[in-house]
Parts: C-alpha cells; structure tokens; sequence
C-alpha cells in the first residue's frame, strides 16, 4: 500500500491470516532490518515453525497451527493450517504502557508502541502484563525488546519492512482508518462466500481499546493465542481490590498486634 | 470477586532468585517495623527493648533491598534510578504513576527508608543513653511528635510488607492477576515473620525477653489471618481455573505451612504460659529454646509462601 507517512496520523498493520502462507518473508525482512542476531537454531518438532515465538530477537513470528481435526470432507473443502503472522499489536490501551515505571514505554507520533532503549531499565513489569507475550528482555542490553512498527523506517517515510517483504499482501500496513475499511471489506467478501468463521480481531475497540496492530482470523481468537475479549483486560483492573485486600489485611494486623501487645502488666 | 475462567497467554517475566529475596526482606523491613511501632505504641514500657530491636531488625533488612532490586537488573543496573526520573528526551521529569505498584512501591521504599534509617538511629542513641542504667529502657525521643513518627512510618511499612503481593496481581500473569489476595497475604505473612524474627532477636538482647511471649502470641494471631488469606487466595484462582500450576510447588506450600504451624504451636505455648502461677520458670526457660527452633520454620514458611507464588505463576 504505497502512503505518505505523516506525523500525527495513526498507523498500523492489517494482517489477514486467510492469505498468509507462512512463507516467513516477514520475519527474514523484520531480523535483516533490525538487525536482529535471532537465536540458535532448535527444532521444535510440533509443526514446521521453528521460531517458536515472539521476544527479543523475533519481532514477527509466522505461527503455525495445526491442530485443525481431522474430518471427512467433501473435495475442495477441506480445512487448512491456520497461519498468522503475530506481531506487537500497538494496543490503544497498552498493558506494557500502563505498569512501565520508567516511562520507557511511549506512544510516538505515528501511534505506535514504542520502547526506548535508553530509559528502559529491564525490570521486566512490562513482560508480566503484555497479554500476548510480545515483550522479551535482551539479556545483552538488559533492556525489554519488541516490534517498533520499524519506527525509524516510518520517521523516513518507508513502510515497516514486514508489510514490504509480504508477497501475498497478508500484512498491509497503513493509515488505521483505511486499514479498517479494508478489512471491512475483505471481511465481507469472505462471509459472501459462506467462509462464515471469518472475523475481526481488535478492529473495533472490543479489545484493548483497539488493536493498531489487527487481524482477520479463520478461527476463534483462542486458536490463535489470543484473548478473547472477556479476558483482554488492563493490569490495572487488580489495583483497587488488591488494595482493599492489602489494606483491610492491615488493619486487622494492627488490631491483632494491640490485642497481643496491649498493656497488661505481665509478660 | 467472582472469576471468568481466566485464559492466559503471556509471557513468564523471569522473576526468580532476586525478587524472591527482595520480596522477603521487603516483608520483614516492613513488618519489624509496624511491629516494633506496634510494641512502642500500645506495649508496657517493658516492650521498649524489644521495639528497639524490631527498628534495628527493619534498618538491617531494608539495607537488603534496592542491592537485591538493582542486581536483578542485570546488565541496566546502572538505570535502577529511572525508576524515579523520566530521562525521555523532551519529557523529563520525576517518574510517578499512582496505578503502577511498582513504580509507588520504589518511591514507598525511597520515604520508608528514611524512616527506618531515623528509627533505628533514634534506637541507637537511646541504647547508648540507657547503657549502665537498671531498670526499663528510656522513653522515645521526641514524645509526641516522635510517637507520630512511628506511626507515620508504620503505615508506610504496612505498605511495603504488602504492596509487592499487589504489584503481582496487577500484571496479566495466571495466578498473580487472578486474586485480589497476594497483598494481603504477604502482608499477614511479613507481619508474622517479623514477629518471628525479633523474638529470635530477643535472645541476643535480655532486656527485651519480657516482649517475647508477647511477640509468640502477635506471631500466632498474624498467622491465622495469614491462613484465611490463603484459604481464600486458593478459592480465588481455583475459580479463575488457574490453581493447577501451583502443584508442581506442593513442597514449598507445605514448607509455608509448617511455618504457620510452627507460629500457631508457639503462640498456644506462650498463651498458656502466661496464665502459669509463679514457679513456671522451667516452662518459661524451656520457651526460649523453642523460639529459635519456631522462628527459623516462621522465616523458611515466609520464604516458601513467596516462592511458592512466585514460581507457581511462571
């Protein structure tokens, strides 16, 4: 999708998992851009992904979910691997944002999340709230790592590298609200062709207040690794009833610790 | 609170062997010193040494703290500060976020620090003033005005005893994110190990023998709030669906338990103890060799409760 990146625009990524074939273009094209080392090979043996999953040094990462049932099927309509090109989804109401305490975690003029790595400090609070299990820390650096929507790239006008290297336009990168028109449309042709499992996950605001990162899924959320929308909540949704416990805990600790030390002359 | 069944998928932050030990001195900094205020404020004048023993126990163990938080870094060390200012270029300023535990809790233990560091200064001097004199310890300096002090630094203390089960919940972690009782929980539990850990101190200061049934029967009452805390800590993530993984920890939940067994046997002891007519002495005598064998199991079950929630989740 050929745009003119601007400042103050919001930008983002519309993956459609039903045209992506996991050929891993865009995690070969996000490493070479990034410069991202990867890790040691391994083998995994449950399915011919061998990434794994995303953290400090894949940033995009082709999952491949086979564990469709085997059914009968008439010819033509069998059921496929589901592939899908996971990345950080620039959540509008970030979990990593919300408990970073060094303000490390902002959100830069194009929109996107975007980790300094200056005023990081690696104290991994960002790690234990990313509800998809985005964010890994470096060791070497000792700082927290993810998909930067290649913020340098969009600061000199070129689209991420993913978005570039895709040969099947499964990742289209560009402004939100367009992104969302056409994944409106996509969705729609697909549910006129009785592909009624089709859907939308964090184009509305369902999820996280939306997803600048969205995708068109082929199954449930679940499926795929994501929550769904009941259970995509803030960290901050525990602070006032942790609070409570902590603070009611406390006052009958103090009361406990009258009763044991109030004055009564002997020991 | 009542649970959708949680479905989780994040990633573990691989806080092991550095939080775990910060969580645990956090617990004791803050508990010695609610206790040790606790005793100072609604104790017999005998409790005096004792209370001074729990400022110094606090001062000790808070030493501990930003060492163990800093190390846990790793190759940021360097960066702990960030913490409390913002560098972002354009936008700097001091770092606070009221909804992000961990960013109240470093500026909690920054002011805590303070005042544990004046208590157990106020303690000193006061040791040094009673040195050669009989009879009970000197009053607090500052009457009044430094009773406030105490209590000011109490509540603080309440706070970073508890506040770390907190920044746990406030995370998308199975387990952590699925109770509202890990602040309370480790709260009821820094509250008991300090009790624990300043009668085992007692042993080391005679003057301050007269808290120690005191401290037994604190110890025992901490201990049966930090039981229903963990009753309901089970019934939350069992509701959420998430209780399995703590079973493969089953050795550090049963450590923890000997723990508050240990403090609930005690307690009754020293309970008992108390209603013993003139002539108890050889019960009494026999009491101090038991706190040392109670307050070591306290302090492994404080260690093995933190661990075992810390572990469990990841």
């Amino acid at each position: 999708m050929a745009t003119a990146i601007k400042p103050g625009e919001s930008y983002g990524f519309f993956t459609d998992t039903s045209i992506c074939i996991g050929c891993k273009a865009c995690e070969v094209a996000c490493k070479e851009w990034n410069q991202l080392e990867g890790n040691s090979p391994k083998f995994l043996a449950d399915s011919y992904d061998n990434t794994g999953q995303l953290d400090d040094q894949n940033w995009r990462h082709v999952k491949f979910i086979d564990d469709v049932p085997v059914q009968t099927v008439d010819a033509g309509n069998g059921k496929a691997w589901l592939m899908m090109s996971d990345v950080c989804k620039h959540c509008k109401h970030a979990s990593c944002m919300e408990v970073c305490p060094t303000g490390a975690i902002i959100r830069t003029e194009f929109d996107t999340v975007f980790i300094q790595q200056d005023v990081c400090n690696g104290c991994r609070n960002c790690i234990a709230a990313c509800p998809y299990s985005v964010i890994a820390l470096n060791p070497a650096t000792g700082t927290a790592h993810k998909c930067t929507l290649c913020y340098d790239r969009l600061q000199g006008g070129l689209q991420p590298a993913c978005a570039k290297a895709c040969p099947t336009q499964s990742i289209q990168f560009g402004p939100l609200a367009e992104l969302q028109q056409a994944a409106d449309v996509r969705l729609a042709a697909l549910h006129s062709q009785g592909v009624t499992q089709a859907q939308l996950y964090g184009r509305d605001d369902k999820v996280y207040g939306g997803l600048n990162a969205f995708f068109l899924l082929m199954d449930k959320p679940e499926t795929y690794g994501l929550p769904n929308a009941d259970n995509a909540q803030l960290p901050s949704r525990n602070d006032l009833g942790g609070y409570i416990g902590a603070i009611v805990t406390a006052v009958l600790g103090v009361i406990a610790g009258v009763v044991a030390f109030r004055r009564r002359g002997t020991s | 609170m009542i649970y959708l069944a949680a479905e989780h998928f994040v990633r573990a932050p691989q806080w092991t062997w550095y939080i775990l030990g910060y969580f645990f001195f956090a617990g004791l900094t803050g508990g010695s010193y609610a206790v040790a205020t606790l005793l100072r404020l609604v104790g017999d004048a005998r409790d005096e040494a004792a209370a001074r023993v729990g400022f110094y126990a606090s001062f000790v163990t808070l030493l501990v703290c930003p060492v163990l938080l800093t190390t846990d870094l790793g190759a940021s060390w360097w960066k702990f500060w960030h913490m409390l200012v913002d560098v972002t270029p354009g936008d700097t300023g001091l770092n606070f976020k009221y909804w992000s535990p961990m960013s109240v809790g470093v500026w909690a233990l920054l002011v805590f620090g303070f005042f544990a560091a004046v208590s157990a200064l106020e303690s000193f001097v006061l040791d040094r003033r009673d040195r050669g004199t009989v009879g009970d310890p000197g009053k607090p300096i500052g009457g009044i005005l430094g009773l406030a002090f105490n209590v000011i630094g109490g509540v603080l203390a309440l706070f970073i005893a508890s506040y770390t089960g907190v920044l746990l919940s406030v995370s998308n972690q199975p387990i952590w994110s699925d109770t509202w009782m890990l602040g309370g929980l480790f709260l009821a539990s820094g509250l008991s190990g300090s009790a624990a850990l300043i009668a085992l101190l007692t042993r080391y200061r005679p003057g301050a023998a007269f808290s120690l049934g005191r401290l037994h029967e604190a110890d025992g009452y901490f201990s049966i709030l930090e039981v229903l805390l963990l009753v309901l800590f089970f019934i939350t993530i069992i509701a959420a669906g998430t209780a399995g993984p703590t079973v493969a920890f089953l050795p550090l939940w049963v450590l923890a338990l000997v723990g508050i067994g240990a403090s609930l046997v005690a307690a009754r002891g020293h309970m008992r103890i108390r209603g013993l007519p003139a002539g108890g002495s050889a019960v009494i005598a026999r009491a101090g060799t038991d706190t040392l064998v109670v307050s070591l199991l306290v302090l492994l079950g404080v260690l093995a409760l933190r661990a075992a929630v810390i572990f469990s989740a990841q």
